[in-house]
């Protein structure tokens, strides 16, 4: 066991962690927006940020690559501008992740905030709460399940994601080569001896990962349950 | 004091209405506001509360709430809200939950205290019963010590043995305070032993005002005592027809002749009264 190369592992997993805090922060106040707005926007919107559940992620993933080429008009601005290089970089695949994850992170958040009571909103603010408040001391604590099952379904799709991150990012040890482009690439070489432990392992975590939901939501289910 | 002139079009399930009020709630009065579903009862509180706009002008004790088309938002109203289905902050504790609106616990306690939930404090609202809830909304709702206090039919989802309570509650609390307010109610008995005062809302406008004995009591004609209720069936026995009617929560028959029975119908409202000029009160 001493020769896995861990890696891979340790990548997909930072990406996700940094792909989950960023989206929790950009999709936060656009699915407290959403759930209560009136606009006529809204389904276009909402279509809009639902496009990468139904996009191949190779659609996705060449476009990102497109935009983000140095030679097209946003890779230019951002690598003379901010000397940011997205291609085939590790801050390329957290932009990649972060639009390729949002519906993940934005629509279980954004029915939780639907499904309150909005009585109970409306009570906040004529006690004195501003929106910011109220969203983060009473409709964020009054919607755990959905924020936790927003927090790890966005985590474990990044880790899950291959599409995207292997056209985006390529195969950079250290940089871009996550766990499940380095399962592919033993695939590739035959070397099915460590593409098992590899995808075995990868199993073990995520089963894991979403038993620790079920449970949670679970025994958050019986102790708001209550009389 | 508490002007209020305010329009506003609204879009019910009978079509258009155009709600448009006009009054002045005097300070520290009690008063009571009924009409039919869709009068626009609610949305005149929500209005006052700031949770919906309107045109118009709302003025509360010398500070302007709402003035040409500028309307302060709900949190700078000074307005206390109680909605019939409590609306409490589920994740907190009683006590935390009025905390959460000033941070205030000589209040808060002398509140929990005032209506029985002392030993309460630390449970959730999902461990209270409707009676204890809107108990704690309406300590809540007093935490800011709002200069109008709104009760959107606080009472109706409640047994009657827990209404009489909460009314009591209500009226000691009211006192306390001195809180001008205003509740929504269909229930004569509980309007007439709240309020000092009756506004009569029907399609956006206010159809009656005056004390409880003037709006409720029905004197008119020489039908000295009369109720209205529901007619539930007609039968006929023998040579006389027989109407079962609802009254509040009573039933009651009523024999009639042949001619007004044929014009009733399951469900009609209608009035039942007789000319009795010296009704006695008997007690168990």
């Amino acid at each position: 066991m001493s020769s896995i190369a861990w890696t891979p592992f340790w990548l997909s997993f930072k990406l996700a962690f940094v792909t989950t805090a960023v989206l929790f922060v950009l999709a936060l106040p656009l699915a407290w927006w959403l759930a209560q707005t009136r606009t006529r926007l809204k389904p276009f919107l909402e279509a809009l940020v639902s496009l990468p559940i139904v996009l191949p992620p190779s659609v996705l993933g060449f476009y990102l690559l497109w935009a983000f080429a140095p030679d097209s008009p946003l890779g230019a601005f951002l690598k003379e501008r901010l000397g940011l290089e997205l291609v085939f970089s590790f801050p390329g695949l957290v932009v990649a992740s972060v639009i390729y994850s949002f519906p993940f992170m934005l629509q279980p958040l954004q029915s939780g905030f639907e499904s309150l009571n909005r009585h109970m909103l409306e009570a906040a603010y004529v006690a004195g709460k501003t929106g910011w408040q109220t969203l983060l001391f009473v409709a964020l604590p009054n919607i755990k399940p959905a924020l936790l099952s927003a927090l790890i379904v966005t985590f474990a799709h990044t880790v899950g994601e291959f599409g995207v991150v292997l056209m985006v990012g390529g195969s950079i040890p250290g940089e871009t080569k996550v766990a499940s482009v380095a399962i592919y690439e033993y695939v590739e070489i035959m070397d099915y001896k460590n593409a098992h432990i590899y995808s075995a392992i990868m199993v073990g975590i995520s089963f894991a990962v979403l038993t620790a939901v079920y449970l949670f939501n679970r025994h958050h289910r019986r102790r708001l349950g209550g009389a | 004091m508490v002007d209020i002139k305010i329009t506003k079009r609204l879009h019910g399930a009978r079509g258009e209405m155009e709600l448009s009020v006009n009054l002045t709630l005097s300070a520290g009065s009690f008063t009571a506001l009924t009409g039919p579903s869709g009068s626009g009862k609610s949305t005149l509180l929500r209005i006052l509360a700031g949770l919906e706009s309107a045109d118009g002008e709302i003025k509360v004790s010398q500070k302007r709430w709402l003035a040409n088309n500028k309307s302060l938002p709900p949190q700078q109203r000074d307005v206390g809200l109680l909605f019939q289905d409590y609306a409490l902050f589920e994740h907190m504790s009683v006590r935390q939950n009025l905390l959460f609106v000033q941070k205030d616990p000589a209040l808060a306690d002398a509140l929990l205290e005032s209506t029985g939930l002392s030993e309460l404090a630390n449970r959730r609202p999902a461990y209270l019963s409707g009676g204890q809830k809107q108990r704690v909304a309406l300590c809540r709702a007093l935490m800011r010590r709002p200069k109008l206090l709104l009760l959107d039919e606080p009472l109706s989802a409640l047994d009657p043995a827990m209404r009489l309570t909460l009314q009591h509650e209500i009226l000691k609390l009211h006192r306390e305070f001195g809180t001008t307010t205003l509740m929504v109610s269909h229930d004569p008995a509980e309007i007439y032993r709240m309020a000092q005062r009756v506004i009569r809302l029907e399609n956006g406008k206010i159809t009656a005002d005056g004390t409880p004995g003037d709006v409720l009591l029905k004197r008119s004609g020489s039908q000295k005592f009369s109720f209205e209720g529901e007619v539930l069936e007609i039968q006929k026995r023998d040579a006389v027809y027989v109407a079962v009617v609802a009254i509040g929560q009573q039933i009651v028959e009523v024999v009639t002749d042949t001619r007004t029975a044929k014009n009733l119908q399951i469900g009609q409202q209608v009035t039942v009264a007789t000319k009795a000029f010296a009704p006695v009160i008997v007690t168990e």
